[in-house]
């Protein structure tokens, strides 16, 4: 009963889904105690921000139909706050709250307009219309380098303690020493499931229930007398503050913030990849995609070495799973992934759990 | 009497065709209306002027008297006016269930809840339930719109206009395609829609004897122009009608 209060009585409806969930939810939980280093810590919390990230894109695309190139600018906006707030103003808990307000005030009014003045046009032309405000927002961070860093970006200090100074005691728990990162990776995790359950939540109101409606036809869900503009809006509105707010998580995380990290287009790419290994219109599909994306582009290549070097002997084999071709065989593994599960990872769970193959 | 709606003078041209040329008619409240015409007079055309899909090129659409035509579709659906479509016209991949449900929400005004779950409003579900029913659809609730035979999905069309519960009924063909034994659902319904009398009914339908059974006045539309209005029967027997629309019927 409480979890599928919870839940949003949004269950997972597959009982793979629902082991896959756990095991993942479990791996983030236990990254500092059983994957020991930087890398592994820093790849779990990529994974809690994208997850944010792309189920904030879900909404839009899989859930309301509207396909959109400016979430990154939204996620740019958030970790820029952060970013700018905590360089000008000190590493203060008031500057977060400042920067991430701001960014949050600044990303509303930003997708209020976009959404008011151009969701009435064709979806192509929405498209197309996102791709040039990203455009010119990526150019204009890069060029107000007094405020932004410029191409080089901003390197800043966290409040104390979400910092790697910080301790909470002398003696390491289980081997691992108790210090701000991991403070700050918990705080991650935490703000990532419940960004996650707000989500969840949304999408199953009445409200999320009209997004469906409106991606399935639009037209008749205007003579149902819902108002296809205003609904299209909010959505939009939304999925830009929930993409503000991964923003300034990663740049709490990183400590730092420039163009390549937050505003790149491969972001944006990599977004609209995960969503739909992961499954549109799910929300789940964003966990698993997320996931899945982030830990094959950061173990592909020293997985790759380890196999070239296996095969140093075999001539072409060896220069194909060369730790450089690693681009190719990600691109390899994704077009075959989208080949064989057309409804995403959690569509296919779930037809499967439904009894049909 | 002020009429439940009124169309005054509406015209619509696509470029240089007139698809519907200054119609003035009046609708009493609680009657029902047949629209006759052969395929291409502009009935389908004329709805969408009323329902707001479409925007007149010229002339007033009044409901209750007040003057409507500068509303949206779905400023016209909150202010009374309910439309079934002649090609259907569903939410494809929802259940049948929800495609009802969604019409009981909007008619309750919850689209914009966002933070309860959309389960939890248990009398919008329950009403859903009631509309199914009444569809004789109940059996079918969980499956996909798009998985129904045809003549499901005419029935479905028709139940979630009945969802919306309208002061105006508009049907656009609502048996058309449907098997012999599924027509009498929908005929049912629509019988026992204007018994109540509190209703206004439209209904463009090409059946003469549904029509003659059914309408407490026909209006007859040729290439877009209103060419007869009055009582069933002496609409059926003037020659207009005979020669512009029961000729191509009889030549079938």
């Amino acid at each position: 009963m409480i979890f599928n209060r919870l839940f949003s009585g949004d269950l997972p409806r597959s009982r793979v889904l629902l082991m896959v969930l756990v095991a993942i939810l479990a791996g983030l939980l236990l990254t500092p105690f059983v994957f020991p280093g930087a890398k592994a810590l820093n790849v779990a919390a990529k994974i809690c921000i994208f997850i944010v990230l792309v189920a904030s894109f879900d909404l839009l695309l899989g859930y309301t139909g509207i396909v959109s190139f400016a979430h990154t600018m939204f996620f740019g906006i958030g970790a820029y706050g952060v970013a700018i707030a905590l360089t000008r103003l000190g590493p203060t808990w008031t500057a977060v709250a400042v920067g991430v307000g701001a960014a949050v005030l600044l990303s509303l009014v930003l997708s209020m307009v976009i959404g008011l003045f151009s969701l009435r046009v064709k979806a192509m032309f929405y498209a197309m219309i996102t791709l040039a405000v990203a455009t010119a927002f990526q150019t204009l961070a890069s060029q107000l380098s007094e405020f932004t860093g410029g191409e080089d970006g901003l390197t800043f200090k966290v409040p104390e303690l979400l910092s790697p100074a910080f301790s909470l005691s002398e003696q390491p728990f289980l081997g691992v020493s108790l210090d701000g990162r991991l403070i700050a990776f918990y705080l991650l995790l935490a703000i990532t499931v419940a960004l996650f359950l707000i989500l969840l939540r949304i999408v199953n109101s009445p409200f999320g229930r009209v997004l469906q409606a409106i991606r399935e036809n639009a037209f008749r869900a205007e003579a149902l007398g819902y108002q296809t503009v205003v609904y299209r809006t909010w959505s939009n509105v939304l999925s830009a503050v929930f993409a503000t707010l991964a923003g300034a998580l990663l740049a709490l995380w990183l400590r730092y913030n420039g163009p390549d990290t937050s505003l790149s287009f491969e972001i944006m790419i990599d977004i609209l990849l995960m969503v739909v290994i992961g499954g549109m219109g799910t929300l789940y599909g964003s966990v698993i995609g997320a996931t899945l994306f982030i830990i094959v582009q950061n173990y592909l290549q020293d997985l790759m070495r380890f196999a070239s070097e296996g095969v140093s002997k075999v001539p072409f084999l060896r220069d194909l799973l060369h730790p450089d071709r690693w681009l190719l065989w990600l691109g390899i593994l994704f077009v075959l992934s989208v080949y064989r599960f057309p409804t995403g990872i959690v569509g296919k769970l779930r037809s499967k759990a439904r009894g049909y193959s | 009497m002020t009429f439940a709606l009124e169309t005054q003078d509406l015209t619509i041209r696509f470029g240089g065709h007139v698809a519907v040329n200054a119609v003035s008619c009046g609708f009493a409240p609680g009657t029902l209306t047949a629209i006759v015409g052969p395929n291409g007079a502009g009935k389908t055309t004329y709805f969408n002027l009323i329902s707001g899909q479409l925007k007149a090129s010229a002339g007033r659409v009044l409901l209750q008297g007040a003057d409507i035509s500068a509303c949206s579709a779905p400023q016209r659906s909150h202010r009374g006016i309910g439309r079934a479509f002649q090609l259907t016209n569903l939410f494809p991949n929802l259940s049948v269930l929800e495609n009802i449900r969604l019409a009981v929400q909007s008619r309750a005004g919850l689209g914009l809840n966002l933070w309860s779950v959309w389960s939890s409003h248990r009398e919008l579900i329950a009403r859903a339930e009631e509309v199914l029913e009444a569809v004789a659809l109940t059996a079918k609730r969980d499956l996909a719109a798009a998985a129904l035979p045809h003549g499901d999905q005419r029935k479905l069309e028709v139940g979630i206009l009945m969802a919306l519960e309208p002061d105006v009924f508009m049907f656009d063909e609502p048996t058309a395609g449907m098997s012999v034994d599924e027509v009498p659902v929908i005929l049912d319904l629509i019988r026992a829609l204007k018994a109540r009398r509190d209703k206004t009914i439209l209904l463009v339908e090409h059946k003469m004897d549904v029509v003659r059974e059914l309408a407490d006045r026909i209006i007859v539309l040729h290439n877009g122009a209103l060419v007869a209005e009055g009582e069933p029967a002496e609409v059926i027997a003037s020659p207009i009608v005979q020669e512009a629309y029961l000729g191509i019927e009889v030549a079938k």
